[in-house]
């Protein structure tokens, strides 16, 4: 029988230990919340298609990728499949940050 | 009103039910680890949009009845060292549970 297991439904499986530590969070970590909170409101995004895009993620992405990192990917994932950016428009955006932090930092 | 729809529960608080043995890919609510499993309803908490069908950003209409289900640890994990009748509650939608 096919028993397809998601790499993030892990509930029973053998971890390592489990590291208790706080932290703030990242100015670009706290953008991401709010990204989610905004498109939420605005019926761009549900929280379903944000887990289906995470968990989708190659087993590797999933373990190296942070929490928020998780998130954005997920975002952007699914405001391309709706349709709200397309790829040539993020690519392009994509690079004139890069540009102007390369040049201003 | 099609937003308002939603399928009858066929269940009720008491009910034993087992959660079916299905391994579908894409978003789904019931853990791996629970397929297969069986236990007793605790309450029916309402039905809502399916979220299988949100993930891909369908409507998830009609709405499915999600129900709390009551499972006893020494029937989920083998080998269970807790309690005898130590308890998991997990929330599951109508279409993963089937009479038993």
């Amino acid at each position: 029988m096919n028993t397809f297991r998601g790499v993030h439904d892990m509930g029973g499986l053998p971890a390592g230990e489990v590291v208790a530590s706080e932290h703030d969070f990242a100015l670009w970590e706290k953008r991401v919340d709010a990204l989610m909170v905004l498109l939420s409101r605005k019926n761009l995004l549900t929280v379903d298609e944000l887990r289906r895009n995470i968990e989708s993620l190659g087993a590797d992405a999933y373990d190296k990728m942070s929490y928020y990192e998780r998130w954005i990917y997920a975002i952007t994932q699914t405001l391309i499949q709706r349709g709200v950016v397309s790829i040539d428009e993020l690519g392009r955006r994509i690079a004139e940050v890069q540009a102007r932090d390369d040049g201003g930092n | 009103m099609a937003e308002t729809e939603a399928i009858a529960a066929l269940f009720k608080a008491g009910d034993c039910v087992r959660v079916r043995e299905a391994y579908p890919i894409g978003h789904v609510r019931t853990p791996y680890y629970i397929r297969g499993k069986s236990g007793v309803i605790e309450r029916l908490c309402g039905a809502y949009p399916n979220p299988e069908e949100l993930a891909y950003a369908r409507p998830g209409l009609p709405r499915q009845p999600l129900y709390r289900v009551r499972f006893r640890q020494t029937d989920v994990w083998q080998g269970y060292r807790g309690k005898g009748d130590d308890t998991v509650d997990i929330e599951i939608y109508q279409h993963w549970l089937q009479a038993q």
